[in-house]
């Protein structure tokens, strides 16, 4: 069992609960950072390029937890965000605004915009904002049609090569670089993350979504508030979708469908909704389905002779995972990563329900 | 001038008057008790106060401020806290993380700053961590300060209520049934932190309250309500032994009479 | 008469949202839960009754099929509430709304690896004939969509309003506690009410697809019903039915009066407004927590 005696006020602000915890972090970095070391071993960078894109599926993964798992906003529309940073980025670069500019500045604005379309559904809850924004994402898609001018519309639109002080960083031709790339801009998020959630202001995201009453009642303005919350949130998604169209190369009005939004959702689900690592567990867990159905069918079709070639498994057997979840372990990958690291740690006291939420049997308790 | 003045205050749910020409005044460093039977809209006076509802006619003025020109998130700037009677604390926290979202309505950077963890978050951190740990120990909290609410027995969460509230330093304090449901060790207990409150911090209390011995201890006076209208003020005393307070009560016992009897 | 034909059509759409909505908004009513899947239900429904009558599958008799489809729809929907959603009991919404997201996958998946991925149609003993009066020529198909509309709504109100069960049903989604303690079996009431709209689902799949083509993705127009349901309040019967009638007629007179492209997004253009605007929809029932 592990004691942490705290004797001042910065063990429970800063970043890191204990020292072990630090070096546990530390040693997590180092292999992110050498990860790409093992792909020149191999020559292979077709994995890594898979690692990418799921960091990147991570980045939008953070901004709609931070909506959704930490303000208690449910979006079925984040897809649309993505669409917005990809365009404004694309955009930008075209126009000339060097890349270390037009990328922040993509994500920037694709907040505004996310904050402008939100501010009229922000006194929904639940099931009523899911629709809304799942309304709007519809709306959305069609919009990037009409506005052809800048998104190409139904043909859709190149995206030009990321290009910082002269250096060219193209997912293909520089896997490496493109890869350090990302990570940065993820492990700055985070950082940016886990000091919001630590601050006042990440602490009135998780009032609204534990009790609106309560939360105005100690004088937190649930308008605004919500509004930053979907500003961060969008902001996250723009930047992400930004890297996507690097990453892709080209992008058009069905690259950011409803099926990505629903993915996003149902992903953070799987990772653990309310936890910052729950993005990066459901975007490893997005990102390995198609690597295990396509290992899989190899395996069937070497060893037994069997092919299988059965369209939207992935969708189903990523929906099926969820199910499992859900049913059995609603906290998510990251919960039970939790359940299984505070039993060890409080070994032998660990005592089951610990984790138990608490259930609402009551109308007027679910209604917020 | 009164901390607090609500004058001919009346709030209607479609033909139900809940608060009928209510007017009562809270004087600073007083500990002012409305009592009466369920349904008397003492909680709805204090969901007025607290701007959760408009009302029909009447005013309300804290401080000299007019608080119908404010909407609810405004009212704790104004120095005004409260608990909730069915308790509505934030149970996906801890303890602590509840106690120092009461501190919001002192918060002075923005999220821009807190984005970066800036040394004016840093510092602004501190301060609320310190202001925190003062209720925690006013109220013995510190075997529960890490601990998640959603496993904390009813006791505790009170407490913990009653701890958020106070962690905005407010000069006035609304306290919606602080005994019901506590043991009679956790009541005394309430009584005591109370009298502390209202004597060592010089904070104003406004509460309601069943527990006619919690009131009879600590109250300064009392406003006996039923079915939205006032029957009696005065000290604890005056109002248990008013005649009306009784009958509404106790009824007359008199089945001959007409008019509203209740038992 | 041109016109009227347009009304015609619009009206058998719009009677097929209205029963998609009628199922979602059944389930609302009596449990609170939200199934995003209701649309994968009528698609699935369809299915079954093409793997039951249509002559590349099993060939059965139409009349045969139609009803033993209704049941098995109905036998799924009570499964998939006994199985898997009893668990969920006392949970928050949104895990619900998830869940039933996720169904939509698999049902999705499960349908186009059973049957087909392709368009297909229901083959109906009445495919192609009309009635013609008076210079009208309508579609068998569509007339009989808004007549067993109409008849199922009649049924679906006698039910709520005059038996046991229906108020058994009313009391179970205010207070699932209360219920129980008064001796209602609320978990086989929620599962008999997943039935109930899963039946509904397979009509209206039924219907839809014996007057189109269906394929796997069809099951995605539940969020047009979900407009309908929207317009409706979500807590109305008769007002998901109505919901479901003005979105059906928006669209074909969109197309046609509008300028274009505007009927494809009408209907969720609809349901934003709504939500924005009148969340209680037009028959509005607000609630507010009591504290």
């Amino acid at each position: 069992m592990r004691f942490v005696f705290k004797t001042s006020y910065d063990a429970d602000i800063s970043l890191f609960k204990h020292r072990a915890q630090a070096v546990w972090y530390a040693l997590l970095l180092l292999l992110v950072l050498g990860t790409p070391l093992y792909f020149v071993a191999t020559g292979d960078a077709y994995l890594l390029g898979e690692i990418t894109g799921m960091l990147i599926l991570a980045i939008a993964g953070m901004g709609l937890m931070l909506l959704t798992g930490h303000t208690g906003l449910p979006s079925l529309g984040h897809a649309t965000f993505m669409a917005f940073g990809c365009y404004l980025n694309i955009n930008l670069l075209s126009a000339g605004v060097p890349w270390l500019i037009a990328f922040p500045l993509s994500g920037l604005i694709a907040g505004v915009l996310g904050t402008m379309i939100a501010l009229p559904v922000l006194r929904l809850h639940g099931v009523y904002l899911a629709l809304a924004t799942l309304a709007m994402s519809m709306l959305t898609s069609d919009f990037v049609v009409i506005a052809e001018p800048w998104t190409g519309g139904i043909a859709g639109a190149a995206v030009p090569d990321i290009n910082i002080f002269g250096m060219e960083i193209n997912r293909y031709s520089t896997p490496f670089k493109f890869y350090y790339l990302v990570l940065f801009v993820a492990i700055l998020l985070v950082w940016f993350y886990r000091n919001l959630l630590r601050s006042p202001t990440g602490r009135s995201f998780t009032a609204i979504r534990d009790s609106e009453i309560s939360a105005r009642a100690m004088g937190i303005n649930l308008t605004r508030t919500k509004a930053m919350s979907f500003f961060l949130s969008a902001t996250a998604a723009g930047l992400a979708g930004a890297l996507f169209g690097h990453s892709a190369g080209y992008v058009t009005n069905e690259t950011f469908d409803l099926v990505m939004s629903i993915t996003l959702l149902l992903m953070i689900v799987i990772g653990g909704l309310g936890f910052i690592h729950g993005a990066f567990f459901g975007a490893i867990v997005v990102g390995i389905i198609p690597v295990a159905i396509a290992n899989g069918r190899t395996f069937l079709a070497t060893t037994f002779d069997v092919n299988i070639n059965v369209p939207g498994l992935e969708s189903a057997l990523f929906a099926f995972i969820l199910v499992c979840f859900i049913l059995f372990e609603p906290m998510g990958l990251y919960g039970r990563w939790l359940k299984i690291r505070t039993y060890f740690e409080l070994f032998p006291f660990y005592r089951k329900d610990m984790f138990k939420r608490q259930k609402s049997y009551l109308k007027t308790d679910r209604v917020q | 001038m009164s901390l607090l003045e609500i004058k001919n205050v009346t709030l209607r749910f479609g033909g139900l008057v809940a608060v009928d020409n209510v007017s009562l005044k809270v004087e600073e460093g007083e500990v002012f008790a409305l009592v009466g039977p369920n349904g008397a809209g003492k909680s709805t006076i204090f969901n007025l106060i607290s701007r959760f509802y408009d009302p029909a006619e009447g005013r309300i003025r804290f401080d000299g401020n007019d608080l119908l020109k404010s909407t609810a998130d405004q009212v704790p700037s104004f120095g005004v806290a409260r608990t909730f009677q069915n308790i509505e604390l934030f149970e996906q926290a801890t303890v602590l993380q509840n106690l120092l979202v009461g501190r919001h309505r002192h918060r002075q950077t923005g999220m821009f700053s807190n984005i970066i963890f800036s040394p004016k978050t840093y510092r602004e951190e501190l301060r609320h961590r310190a202001a925190v740990e003062e209720v925690i120990d006013f109220l013995n909290l510190q075997p529960y300060r890490d601990k998640m609410i959603g496993g904390l027995p009813y006791g505790v969460r009170k407490v913990v209520e009653l701890g958020r509230a106070l962690a905005s330093e407010p000069k006035l304090l609304l306290l919606d049934e602080p005994a019901s449901g506590l043991s009679v060790e956790e009541t005394q207990d309430m009584a005591f932190w109370i009298e502390d409150i209202q004597t060592q911090m010089g904070i104003s209390v406004m509460m309601v309250e069943h527990d006619m011995g919690l009131v009879s201890a600590v109250s300064s006076r009392v406003m006996a309500l039923s079915d939205g209208k006032e029957l009696a003020t005065g000290t604890a005393a005056e109002v248990q032994s008013h005649p009306a307070v009784i009958e509404a009560y106790l009824g007359t016992g008199d089945i001959s009479k007409t008019g509203t009897s209740r038992a | 008469m041109d016109f009227f034909q347009l009304i015609i059509s619009g009206l058998a759409n719009g009677c097929v949202y209205g029963l998609i909505a009628l199922g979602f908004v059944l389930i609302y009513k009596a449990t609170e839960a939200v199934n995003f899947a209701q649309g994968d239900f009528m698609m699935l429904g369809a299915f079954v009754c093409i793997g039951f009558t249509n002559h590349e599958y099993m060939g059965l008799n139409f009349w045969l099929a139609v009803p033993l489809s209704i049941l098995v729809m109905g036998f799924l929907g009570y499964l998939f509430n006994w199985g898997i959603l009893r668990h969920m009991f006392g949970q928050s919404q949104t895990s619900i709304v998830i869940l039933t997201i996720a169904m939509g996958f698999i049902i999705r998946f499960f349908a186009g690896a059973t049957w087909s991925h392709e368009p297909t149609s229901l083959e109906t003993p009445y495919a192609g004939q009309d009635i013609r009066s008076g210079g009208l020529v309508l579609g068998i198909d569509e007339v009989l969509i808004v007549v067993v509309t109409a008849i199922l709504t009649l049924l679906f109100y006698l039910f709520f309003s005059r038996t046991r069960i229906g108020l058994a049903m009313q009391a179970a989604s205010q207070n699932q506690l209360a219920a129980y303690y008064m001796g209602i079996p609320v978990k086989r009431i929620h599962s008999l009410v997943w039935g109930l709209s899963g039946m509904v689902a397979a009509v209206a799949g039924i219907l839809f697809a014996s007057k189109g083509a269906i394929d796997p993705s069809t099951g995605l127009l539940g969020i047009k019903a979900f407009a309908a349901a929207a317009i409706g309040g979500f807590g109305s019967l008769p007002g998901a039915l109505l919901g479901g009638l003005i979105i059906g007629l928006v669209e074909p007179l969109a197309s046609r009066y509008g300028p274009s492209g505007v009927s494809q997004i009408a209907p969720y253009a609809i349901l934003l407004l709504i939500l924005i605007f009148r969340p209680g929809g037009i028959f509005s029932q607000t609630q507010r927590k009591k504290v």
